[in-house]
């Protein structure tokens, strides 16, 4: 305990200097704004994520808003959400978040503030040099020519794909089955299981074949192609008749879907400035992969790579004030 | 088992004979039941509960609903986190922020936090004075690596957070312990609690404390305080049992009353054990660092989540260890302190201030100077981003080359032991019919100890059962077990070794504690690159986090075996082989099997970190449940998870505490 009685005298002992300290204030912002109570931003653990919500918190703070970065979960996040702990959370992506954002919206505790204008990409995925291995691809129906090129010895003789998560969904055990593809489908835990998979086979230039994503990182990264399925359409996922088999649900690729905005629904009542704001973010896809480029494998620092951005893209930010 | 005295051959013994008849009845069943029984293959799903789904409506209910009349649930829980809340940002804005007025990016700093120099002296001051030099130095050094590798503002944060987090451990597990130690009904009744607690994976309740305490670092430090308070209880309640009965007389012969018996005699005369306690409380906060840091608490477990995200292997290892080197630090300090303690206390009559605490003022005075002096030269503030020493890129350059080179070799080890052990021990578990496992459960249970573990074993396992947890029950079981026996293979041997020379056995503490606190995560994605995504690299996980308790019992349990027996060994001709096997071993074994025990419960724990490189067992159930925010799901895993845990428990207990007895260690 001495330890502690120890800090808080100090605490104390050195109150005179705070007299100093206050001359390094940095000037208030001038605008006048609903509130000055913190606006609070979700923070996940990846880049692009970090990207957006600074560049909305930055865009905030300069029209006068108070605002706060949050750490949370992904999915977590939306308990805080629904009792007004957290407000803004930037990124929440159709193909992995949907379902928690509309158990939460449906409440009616939590608005879904519309498209980011980024477009969440997600397939099957293989590097180039696995085409001069199997010369037909990025069609999927030379998959199956290649199956053993892609196995191992676990699931020899069938291919290996290795796909995300289980929580992510994707239906891709039945895609596998419904177009009838000779591979095994294992789940990684993570994506950071899924990537380090991809960099050891990069690296040995070895067979691999595996889910990935965009926006993100490694396709600018890694040379490689998505695997080109069947278009997909609503009508592919719900009824079994559509598609190549006739039989089978799935037999298409994987939609495209945006990525969406939320926010606590006492947002608009509260800031509604701020929430006007983040209704005209928009961002694209290239915009966004090139920022976390710079961030991942440049080694650039993300609150230097969104200050750029706000000085080159002055005239943008500021239409979304108004 | 060794058997001593034999009164009647073997297979004249009721427990051999029924043993042996349930042996045949349960290889009959799984050879021709099938066609006649489906059921006993495949619990059927109609006869499933639906608990999972109760326990979501309750906890919507508490949630929105649930009311005392003048207060409603949620806003308890909420004033109990804003309660928390006060000394933990005193303590955040000392070490972290600095002193703010305001909220958010709009917040004033009204005072800098202590700067780094004069925290890397106070824990050197705190060194010196419990134990000396020796101490000084390894806690200043063990905080000056945090400042020099640029992880000194996490770490900060996370100290924070243990600050407040591990008094509020200790203090509730020394008054429940209490509780229990004056009641024994208060006792009986808190012991399962304390099992599951320790047992229901953190991701099981996360969503539920989110709820009610809010969304901020005092969920993760409610968080940590349930998962880490539990052995304080424990080893509260064993050490005043073991207060010799003359002291507790002794109170109350000279008329103590039962407040003054309690803290004047028996917490004074069981200090050493409860130390014990505070250690744990100490290091197991210390392991719900990257948790914590997922649900808003930041600090070095993010630093370590955003760095493997990017796939960033040096980067993430840099901050695990600066988690090592905090728990390192710390637990020194504290057992220095215990060991303090241990020596008289004397008031000295000294008169001015600076005498009476020479640390305190002279603490507070470097502090004030570094303070003022950090105004002006910003590295007595701070130590410059400029100057931080990085292994850089060479841990992921070390990685590619091992990759390039080694991965052949690694693949075939792999496939070789996948395909001839771990493959067939998992398909075999899982073409066990449930009767014939759940009737083996209670016939060991019978043998042990008696009908009462037998029912309590059918029953947890009936529960997993009927909740449709059975096939991935069966995985865990099959992960876990042969983690284990793999771990105990290797680190008893190790024990052995460490337990014959002092330097030894320091190294080997060094490592121990390293592998313990060091965040699996940190180490899992570099074993990934080399093993794939599988059982395989969830099998090595969980190895290395297990292996700890086998080594460190067997060591401490072979050092503890009394030295005249041993002299009596040599003295009548035993060679040293002979020692070992015929004196040290067996007197050592409640140690090894309590080790065995442990052993058993860390690989349990390490399931849901498993799930994160893809597993299909209990461990995913639950993160599925954390991911798709569903209570009940979640809980329902996790509460198997723990039921296995304290099935595997009571048998090892029941097995070892026969052994005591056969060798008349205890009546």
């Amino acid at each position: 305990m001495s330890l502690k009685s120890k800090l808080r005298a100090t605490a104390f002992a050195a109150l005179p200097i705070a007299a100093m300290s206050l001359a390094a204030i940095g000037t208030p912002a001038l605008a006048e704004v609903e509130s000055k109570d913190p606006i609070k931003l979700t923070l996940h653990d990846w880049t692009g994520q970090f990207v957006t919500t600074r560049i909305m918190g930055s865009v905030l703070k300069k029209a006068g808003y108070n605002i706060e970065y949050v750490q949370a979960d992904y999915i977590a996040q939306f308990a805080g959400l629904q009792s007004g702990d957290l407000h803004i959370a930037m990124e929440i992506w159709e193909t992995t978040g949907r379902e928690a954002m509309d158990k939460a919206t449906k409440t009616g505790k939590v608005e879904n503030v519309g498209e980011t204008g980024m477009k969440a990409i997600e397939e099957w995925w293989f590097p180039s040099y696995m085409k001069e291995k199997c010369p037909g691809l990025p069609d999927w129906k030379a998959l199956n020519k290649c199956a053993k090129e892609f196995s191992t010895p676990e699931t020899a003789p069938k291919g290996r794909y290795l796909g995300g998560p289980v929580t992510w969904g994707g239906f891709d055990d039945e895609r596998a089955e419904a177009l009838g593809l000779d591979f095994e489908v294992v789940h990684a835990g993570t994506d950071a299981a899924l990537f380090a998979e991809l960099e050891s086979a990069y690296q040995r230039k070895a067979p691999i074949l595996l889910w990935i994503y965009a926006p993100h990182w490694a396709p600018s990264k890694y040379k490689g192609e998505w695997v080109e399925f069947p278009k997909y359409s609503a009508a592919c996922y719900a009824d079994a008749k559509v598609g190549v088999n006739k039989d089978a649900k799935y037999d298409c690729g994987k939609p495209r879907g945006p990525i969406w905005k939320v926010a606590w629904a006492g947002l608009k009542k509260k800031w509604p400035g701020a929430h006007a704001a983040m209704k005209k973010f928009n961002i694209g896809n290239d915009e966004m992969g090139a920022m976390v480029g710079a961030v991942d494998l440049d080694g650039k620092k993300v609150e230097a790579v969104v200050a750029e951005w706000m000085k080159k893209n002055e005239s943008r930010w500021k239409e979304w004030l108004k | 088992m060794a058997m001593t005295s034999k009164p009647s051959p073997i297979w004249q013994r009721p427990m051999f004979q029924l043993w042996s008849v349930a042996f045949v009845v349960a290889v009959l069943v799984q050879q021709f039941a099938k066609p006649y029984a489906a059921w006993a293959f495949k619990f059927p799903r109609g006869w499933q509960t639906r608990l999972r789904y109760h326990i979501s409506d309750f906890s919507d209910w508490l949630l929105n609903d649930a009311t005392f009349g003048l207060f409603t649930f949620t806003e308890m829980t909420r004033a109990m986190a804003w309660l928390m809340n006060i000394p933990y940002s005193g303590v955040k804005s000392l070490l972290a922020t600095g002193l703010l007025q305001g909220q958010g990016s709009d917040a004033i700093q009204l005072l800098p936090p202590l700067s780094w120099v004069a925290v890397v002296f106070i824990v050197g001051a705190l060194g010196y004075y419990a134990r000396g030099w020796k101490l000084a130095v390894l806690a200043a050094g063990c905080f000056t690596y945090l400042a020099l590798f640029g992880q000194w503002q996490g770490a900060m944060i996370t100290l924070s957070s243990i600050i407040i987090a591990v008094p509020f451990g200790i203090l509730a597990g020394l008054f429940l312990g209490l509780g229990a130690h004056r009641w024994p009904l208060f006792a009986k009744i808190i012991s399962p609690v304390l099992d599951i607690m320790q047992t229901v994976p953190v991701f099981a309740y996360l969503v539920p404390i989110l709820v009610f305490f809010g969304f901020s670092p005092i969920s993760a430090i409610i968080a940590t305080i349930i998962y880490a308070t539990p052995p304080m209880v424990r080893i509260t309640i064993m050490a005043l049992g073991q207060v010799p009965s003359e002291l507790s007389d002794l109170g109350n012969m000279v008329g103590c009353t039962p407040r003054q018996k309690t803290w004047k005699v028996m917490i004074p005369s069981a200090k050493e054990n409860l130390m014990v306690g505070v250690n744990q409380v100490i290091m197991l906060s210390l392991n719900m660092v990257i948790i914590a840091s997922m649900i808003g608490a930041g600090g070095l477990g993010f630093t370590v989540l955003a760095a493997l995200r990017r796939l960033d292997i040096g980067a993430g290892l840099e901050a695990g260890f600066a988690i090592v080197v905090l728990a390192i630090a710390l637990d020194r300090l504290s057992q220095g302190f215990a060991q303090r303690g241990e020596q008289s206390q004397l008031q000295s009559e000294k008169t001015t201030l600076f005498k009476r605490y020479p640390y305190t003022s002279v603490s507070l005075v470097v502090v004030i100077i570094t303070g003022v002096i950090g105004l002006f030269w910003g590295v007595m503030q701070a130590w410059p981003e400029a100057w931080f020493i990085t292994t850089g890129k060479s841990a992921n350059e070390a990685m590619k080359y091992i990759n390039i080179h080694y991965y052949d070799l690694l693949e075939g080890i792999k496939t070789s032991l996948l395909l001839n052990i771990m493959i067939p021990t998992k398909r075999f578990l899982l073409s066990l019919p449930w009767p014939v496992v759940i009737g083996f459960l209670g016939l060991a249970g019978y043998t042990l100890k008696g009908w009462r573990l037998s029912l309590l074993c059918m029953v947890l396992a009936g529960f997993i059962l009927i909740t449709g947890q059975w096939q991935k029950a069966m995985v865990t079981v099959y992960l876990c077990g042969i983690s284990v026996i793999i771990a105990a293979l290797i680190g008893i041997p190790i024990g052995i070794m460490a337990s014959t020379r002092d330097r030894l056995w320091n190294g080997t503490k060094v490592v121990i504690d390293t592998l313990q606190t060091m965040p699996s995560l940190a180490y899992l994605m570099p074993v990934v690159m080399l093993f794939r995504v599988g059982d395989f690299t969830a099998m090595i996980a969980i190895i290395a986090y297990a292996i700890t308790p086998a080594i460190r019992y067997t060591a401490v349990g072979l050092r503890q075996v009394d030295p005249q027996l041993i002299e009596a060994g040599v003295v009548s001709g035993c060679t040293p082989w002979q020692i070992l096997t015929k004196i040290k071993l067996k007197l050592a074994i409640p140690q090894i099997m309590l080790g065995i025990n442990q052993t058993v419960m860390l690989a349990l724990s390490m399931l849901v970190i498993t799930a994160l490189v893809g597993t299909r067992d209990l461990g995913q159930e639950v993160y599925i449940g954390l991911t798709k925010a569903d209570i009940g799901r979640g809980m329902v895993a996790g509460l198997s998870i723990a039921f296995i845990a304290i099935i595997t428990d009571r048998l090892i207990t029941a097995g070892s505490d026969r052994i005591k007895q056969r060798l008349g260690l205890s009546s």
